[in-house]
C-alpha cells in the first residue's frame, strides 16, 4: 500500500498495529488490548484526517495509485458476462478508452471508460488514460451500437485528460471529442456517468454527459487540472493547491454548482482502501440510476436531459 | 564399429510395398508440428501443439457452432449459370463441374439454419475450397436470403468469411454481390438484428469491402489473413516491405477493425455471449 504525505499518520498507526500483532503471535504476551487501542487510534485518526480533506488532498486521492480503475469495476460488476469489444473501425484501437458489454443482474450495459495502468509498463499501454481521438470514436461506436439495440450506457470516467499529441491533431482529438458530446445529448437511451478518479475538462466530457452523473467523493472534475491551472494563471506549478481550491473541483462543490447530480460515498480511507465496498456502492448507485430512467420514452429521457444542460451557466442581467 | 551390419546385399523394395501411412491419419501445421487427424477434429481442427487454426469448411463450422449438429441448409440447389460464357484456360462450365465433383458443393457459400446454444441462429459460410470461396451470383444471393430468413424470423446472423474476393468468372456480376449484400445488411440493421461476422483465413478482396466488415461485430479467428488487397499487390505497388504482422487479425484488431479475436474451441460461446448481451437476454450457460 502508498501512503500520501497527509496520510503519513495513518501509515505510522497501521505499523505499529502489524508490529503488535506480529509480536502477540510470536509471543505469549496477549497483545489484544494494545491491538485494539492502536485499532481505536487508527480510526480516529482516519476519520480526522478524511472529515476535513482539502481540495489538493482530494485531487491527490484521485491520482492514488491504488486506486481501483475502470476495468476493476467493470469486473467486479459483471464478473463473467463481461465481454470486451475493441476498435474504432477507422484507426486504431486505443488502449486508454476501454468498451465492452456486460450485466449487472438481468440487465445488460454497454461500459465505456478511460483505463489507466498500474504499472510503468501497463501505465505507457494504456497511454497514463489519456485518449486518442480514436478512442473517443470506439466510445461513440459502442454507445451507437447500444442505441441500436436499446442498452443502456455506462461510462467511467478517470483520465488526466484527452491526449495532446501530434497525432492526435492531426486526427482531429476536438472534432471526436464534439462529436461525442453533441450524440450523447441525443442518445436515445439512459446513460449513466460516474467519475471515478480524474475528470479533466474535455477529455473526461467527451465520455461525460449523462442523464445521470455521478461522482466519487474523492475526484475532481473541472476545465483544467490544479496544475495547468496554477501555471496558466500563477506563471508557475506551485500554486496547485489554490488552483485546486479556486477551481471549485471536488465533488461537493460540483453538486453545490449543479453541475453534476450525485455524490458516491467511498469508505473512510478512499475508493483503494476497501475495493470490494467501493465497488458495491457504485454497482447499486448504477442500478439504483437506471431504474429512474428505465421506463422514460426516448424523447422524454433526451428532453430532460437536453434541460438539464440547457439550465447550466449562471449569469446577469 | 558399425553399429548394425548389413548382411544381405542389394536389398530393394518396391514403391507398393513400403510401409507408409495412409493419407489424412495425420496432419502437420506451418510450424512443422505434427497433430493426429482424429485429435485434430476433437480439438475443433485447432493444432494442440501450436494453436494453429487448420482452414476448414462449412460442414466442420457448422458442427461446431449448431448443437448435435442439427441444422436446415436453406437453398440448397442454387448453382451458378455462366452468363458471359467465360473462359480462360479452361471454360467457366467445365471448372464449375470440376469443383462441384471434387467437393461435392454446389457453390462457394452454405446457409442454415439450427439451434445454437438452444437458440435459432442462422449461418451463411463460405468454402474456400470451391474457387477460392470466390464470390460470384451464387454467393451474393444465398447471402442475401439468409438474410431475409433472419430478418423474416427475427433470427441473429451471422457470417462466416473465408474467401480470396470476387469471382472473376462473373466480372462485373461478382461485384455487383457487394452492393446486393451491404444492402440486405441494411435492411437488417433497420429491423435491429445482430448480424456477426466472423473473418476466417482468408477474409480477402470483395467480402472485405463488403459482408464482412459490416457486421455489428467483426470478430477473427486467431492469424487468420484479412485484407482488401493481397500482400503480394501491397509490396508490388508500393515497393515497400511490409509488417510481419501485415494483414493478420492480429494487425486488423490493433488497427480497429475487430471486436475482438476468438479461438475456435471458444466462438461458440463467445458469440452466444454476445447475442445474449446485446438482446438483453438472460446469459446461457
Amino acid at each position: 500500500m502508498e501512503y500520501l504525505d497527509f496520510e503519513l499518520p495513518i501509515k505510522e498507526l497501521e505499523e505499529q498495529y502489524q508490529k503488535a500483532c506480529a509480536i502477540g503471535q510470536e509471543s505469549e504476551v496477549d497483545v489484544s488490548a494494545t491491538c485494539r487501542q492502536i485499532e481505536k487510534r487508527l480510526n480516529e485518526t482516519k476519520k480526522e484526517i478524511y472529515k476535513n480533506l482539502t481540495a489538493w488532498q482530494r485531487v491527490q486521492l484521485s491520482r492514488h495509485p491504488n486506486r481501483p480503475y475502470t476495468l476493476d469495476y467493470i469486473h467486479a460488476i459483471c464478473g463473467n458476462s463481461w465481454l470486451e469489444l475493441h476498435g474504432d473501425r477507422n484507426v486504431k484501437d486505443d488502449k486508454a478508452m476501454i468498451g465492452g458489454l456486460g450485466k449487472i443482474g438481468d440487465q445488460s450495459f454497454m461500459f465505456v471508460g478511460q483505463q489507466k495502468g498500474y504499472n510503468t509498463k501497463t501505465r505507457q499501454y494504456r497511454n497514463f488514460g489519456m485518449a486518442n481521438p480514436e478512442g473517443y470514436r470506439k466510445a461513440l461506436r459502442l454507445m451507437k451500437s447500444a442505441e441500436k439495440f436499446g442498452i443502456p450506457v455506462v461510462t467511467f470516467v478517470d483520465t488526466p485528460g484527452a491526449y495532446p499529441g501530434l497525432e492526435a491533431e492531426e486526427r482531429g482529438q476536438g472534432e471526436a471529442i464534439a462529436r461525442n458530446i453533441l450524440e450523447m445529448t441525443r442518445l436515445k437511451v439512459p446513460i449513466i456517468v460516474v467519475i471515478i478518479g480524474e475528470g479533466a475538462s474535455g477529455g473526461a466530457l467527451g465520455i461525460g454527459v449523462g442523464d445521470k452523473v455521478l461522482m466519487l467523493e474523492n475526484t475532481w472534475y473541472s476545465v483544467i487540472s490544479p496544475e495547468s491551472c496554477s501555471s496558466i494563471l500563477w506563471r508557475s506549478w506551485e500554486y496547485k493547491e489554490k488552483a485546486a481550491e479556486a477551481l471549485k473541483l471536488t465533488a461537493k462543490d460540483m453538486k453545490r454548482q449543479k453541475l453534476i447530480d450525485e455524490i458516491v460515498k467511498e469508505p473512510l480511507g478512499g475508493a483503494h482502501s476497501n475495493r470490494e465496498m467501493t465497488f458495491d456502492t457504485v454497482k447499486n448507485a448504477i442500478t439504483e440510476a437506471y431504474e429512474e430512467f428505465k421506463n422514460l420514452s426516448p424523447e422524454e429521457l433526451i428532453s430532460n436531459r437536453m434541460d438539464k444542460y440547457s439550465n447550466m451557466g449562471v449569469f446577469k442581467g | 564399429m558399425a553399429w548394425f551390419r548389413r548382411t544381405q546385399k542389394g536389398i530393394q523394395t518396391a514403391t507398393e510395398d513400403k510401409k507408409d501411412v495412409p493419407k489424412g491419419l495425420w496432419y502437420k501445421s506451418p510450424t512443422g508440428k505434427i497433430v493426429d487427424a482424429e485429435q485434430l477434429e476433437k480439438n475443433f481442427y485447432v493444432s494442440p501443439e501450436d494453436g494453429y487454426h487448420v482452414r476448414i469448411g462449412s460442414n466442420e463450422y457448422f458442427q461446431i457452432l449448431f448443437d448435435d449438429n442439427q441444422y436446415t441448409e436453406l437453398d440448397k440447389n442454387l448453382t451458378s449459370k455462366d452468363p458471359l460464357n467465360f473462359e480462360d484456360t479452361k471454360k467457366y462450365t467445365d471448372r464449375l463441374a470440376s469443383a462441384q465433383e471434387k467437393t461435392g458443393l454446389k457453390d462457394a457459400v452454405r446457409t442454415a439454419v439450427g439451434k445454437s446454444k438452444g437458440k435459432d441462429l442462422v449461418i451463411a459460410c463460405m468454402d474456400f475450397k470451391f474457387i477460392g470461396g470466390s464470390m460470384g451470383a451464387v454467393v451474393g444471393e444465398k447471402i442475401s436470403r439468409a438474410a431475409d430468413y433472419a430478418l423474416e424470423h427475427k433470427i441473429p446472423l451471422m457470417v462466416i468469411s473465408k474467401s480470396g474476393g470476387a469471382r472473376m468468372m462473373e466480372a462485373a456480376y461478382s461485384l455487383m454481390q457487394l452492393a446486393k449484400t451491404s444492402a440486405k445488411l441494411a435492411q437488417l440493421a433497420d429491423a435491429k438484428i445482430p448480424y456477426i461476422s466472423l473473418c476466417t483465413d482468408p477474409t480477402t478482396g470483395g467480402t472485405t469491402a463488403s459482408f464482412a466488415m459490416l457486421g455489428d461485430i467483426n470478430i477473427a479467428e486467431p492469424g487468420a489473413l484479412i485484407g482488401f488487397a493481397g500482400p503480394r499487390v501491397v509490396k508490388d505497388t508500393t515497393g515497400k516491405d511490409l509488417p510481419e504482422d501485415f494483414q493478420t487479425a492480429e494487425f486488423l484488431k490493433e488497427h480497429g477493425f475487430l471486436d475482438f479475436i476468438t479461438k475456435r474451441s471458444e466462438l461458440k460461446n463467445k458469440v452466444n455471449q454476445y447475442i445474449d448481451l446485446i438482446l438483453n437476454q438472460p446469459l446461457r450457460a
